[in-house]
């Protein structure tokens, strides 16, 4: 299981710097969060995986570590709203600027 | 007993003053809010005055959040540092907000309440004694910062911000990763508790803590403006209105403060395998970090983009010294920073006030109408442009002369020496360059007819003023700066502080 869990944060994450560096700001975004999901699952395991285990002591046999599941609740809530945020921004920066490239090879020319 | 409490009281007062900010008001809002504003700015002033006394005499404050037991719970640890640095945010805070309500405020819509927003995250940043508390502050404090960078709209504004943005997202990320890997492998959260924790690692178990604290210098040189890592800075904070970028000045001394606290408390010199993992790297990043700025300011076309790069060396200067590791030199690089922050600040204030009086060239380094304050800013760029630089007499002297000496005695200092020297060399050359152009090469005709209001212009004055207090005082701060750097060597004090800390009782 651990094997399954590792190659996938790794692919995830793999797939989301490929996003980010190219150059449009919506393949950024999706990259930004697909990375987001990767952080989650990443931070989920690091209070190791348990199968069948209560996050409470002496409910069962092992018990899971609760404060990761804390820890990944609060990560996806604010994930979730930058997410929106930098839409938001993304397609305000393509209305004003005119272009969604996120290089600014001619700005410093406008200045 | 109301001091039992005062830890938080610098968070609490800016969120419930947002909070407040964001009712309607009326029809005229404008008015009521910035009284609102200014009122509670002056009461976390005093609050974080009096934390700050309260702190000298008990060497630490500990709150417990909800009264959970460390390091179960939260924790607040205010120590010196953050006493320090707190009071620095409220003090920088008011005469940026005076500035603010003189119709700064009406660019953009919520302007009062982002700037409490964000004035609550920085306090919470450096009052934080949890890891992962500190990485929530950060989101709050960069929430804020989005949505204020952006105050006034415009092209250039809104690409900036789509910048910043996406590289504090990216950041974010990189934070989330690295105290994953530190829970993973100290199962804590606590700053006191995984200082404990890290020096008993050893082997495979001590790598991967050593990625996880290298992935943090990454996301706290990000914050900072540490090279490679500063290119967004100088495009965010010169196309940002002046009052945003003024209180920013702050903003990148929360990564500075960050790195001072975890390359401390956590991998300080008793971690074992992990001792002082990040010193190497802050050494040469910082020196790097100087010279970066110094070519900045030479290529600087602009007097605002000209001062985001000074921010830039100020950063460099205080990450080299501090990574010599003595207490002196730390001592003196904490002077430097409070300096730093007031005339960084002020500059870019007074390069807004030029840009609105010189209309049509702005603040581009090129002669222009002359000014209606003419000679009012004139002065005031004079004594900007001494303290900033570091010639005598004023605060930037006194600081400068403090790490070079403080450096002599570590055996460390032909580096340093010629970084610090050379930069405030280049720094005289490219401020005077923009002081000649800008203010005694004007062109001749009628001087300009927009003055910008007294109150801006007094807000402006006070920023300077504490330069000159600084120096006047310079002894009394040096030494309260001086006990911060030995309290912040005592790292062993730190869980016996904060993992038997006294729970919050009803009184």
């Amino acid at each position: 299981m651990e094997t399954l869990y590792s190659v996938t944060v790794g692919i995830l994450t793999a797939c989301s710097v490929f996003l980010i560096l190219r150059g449009r700001s919506f393949p950024v975004v999706v990259g930004i969060t697909m990375l987001s999901y990767a952080v989650n699952l990443f931070l989920f395991s690091t209070g190791r995986l348990t199968i069948d285990g209560a996050p409470i002591l002496g409910t069962s046999d092992s018990y899971a570590d609760p404060l990761p599941q804390a820890l990944v609740l609060t990560a996806i809530v604010i994930g979730f709203a930058m997410t929106a945020y930098s839409i938001i921004l993304a397609v305000r920066t393509r209305g004003e600027v005119g272009t969604d490239e996120v290089s600014d090879s001619n700005s410093e020319d406008n200045r | 007993m109301w001091q039992q409490h005062l830890a938080i009281l610098p968070i609490l007062i800016p969120l419930f003053t947002a909070l407040l900010q964001l009712l309607p008001w009326g029809d005229r809002p404008q008015p009521k809010r910035r009284a609102i504003g200014l009122a509670a700015s002056i009461l976390t002033l005093v609050a974080s005055a009096f934390l700050l006394i309260e702190v000298n005499s008990q060497e630490m404050l500990v709150y417990l959040l909800g009264n959970w037991e460390a390091p179960f719970g939260i924790v607040l640890m205010v120590d010196k540092l953050s006493a320090m640095m707190m009071l620095l945010t409220a003090v920088l805070a008011f005469p940026v907000l005076v500035y603010g309500c003189y119709s700064e405020d009406n660019l953009g819509s919520h302007f009062h309440a982002l700037f409490q927003f964000q004035i609550m995250g920085i306090m919470g940043a450096f009052a934080t004694g949890d890891l992962f508390n500190l990485f929530v502050f950060f989101e709050v404090l960069l929430i804020s910062s989005y949505a204020l960078l952006m105050h006034g709209g415009g092209k250039f504004r809104v690409r900036a911000t789509l910048h910043y943005v996406l590289l504090n997202l990216l950041g974010s990320a990189l934070f989330l990763i690295a105290i994953g890997t530190l829970y993973g492998v100290t199962g804590t959260l606590n700053m006191a508790d995984m200082a404990v924790k890290i020096q008993a690692l050893s082997g495979d178990q001590a790598m991967l803590a050593k990625a996880g604290a290298l992935m943090l210098l990454i996301v706290f040189g990000l914050k900072a403006a540490l090279l490679p890592l500063h290119f967004w800075l100088p495009q965010a904070y010169s196309t940002t209105s002046g009052v945003v970028a003024a209180l920013f000045a702050i903003m990148t001394k929360v990564g500075v403060y960050s790195i001072i606290r975890v390359y401390t408390l956590i991998f300080g010199a008793d971690a074992n395998e992990l001792a002082l993992v990040a010193h190497d790297w802050l050494w040469v990043m910082g020196l790097l970090t100087m010279l970066a700025g110094a070519l900045g300011i030479l290529a600087a076309r602009d007097l605002r983009l000209m001062v985001a790069y000074l921010v830039v060396i100020s950063v460099g200067t205080i990450l080299t010294a501090y990574s010599l590791f003595s207490t002196q030199t730390t001592g003196a690089a904490l002077f430097y920073l409070v300096h730093s922050t007031f005339v960084t600040g002020a500059l870019f204030l007074l390069a807004d006030v030029m840009a609105f009086e010189r209309g049509k060239t702005a603040s581009r380094i090129v002669s222009g109408k002359r000014m209606a304050n003419h000679s009012t800013y004139a002065v005031m760029f004079l004594v900007a442009a001494v303290a900033v630089i570091g010639l005598p007499p004023l605060s930037g002297f006194v600081s400068k002369l403090m790490i070079l000496e403080s450096a002599s005695a570590n055996g460390h200092n032909f580096w340093l020496w010629a970084a610090i020297i050379g930069a405030t060399f280049i720094m005289l050359v490219a401020v005077t360059r923009a002081g000649s152009k800008m203010i005694w090469h004007t062109l001749s005709g009628k001087p300009s007819e927009q003055s910008a209001p007294l109150g801006k212009r007094a807000a402006l004055a006070s920023l300077l003023l504490l330069s000159l207090l600084m120096t006047v005082f310079a002894h009394p701060i040096q030494q309260y700066t001086q006990s911060v750097a030995e309290q912040l060597e005592r790292t062993e004090d730190y869980p016996k502080w904060v993992l038997k800390a006294p729970e919050v009782s009803d009184e």
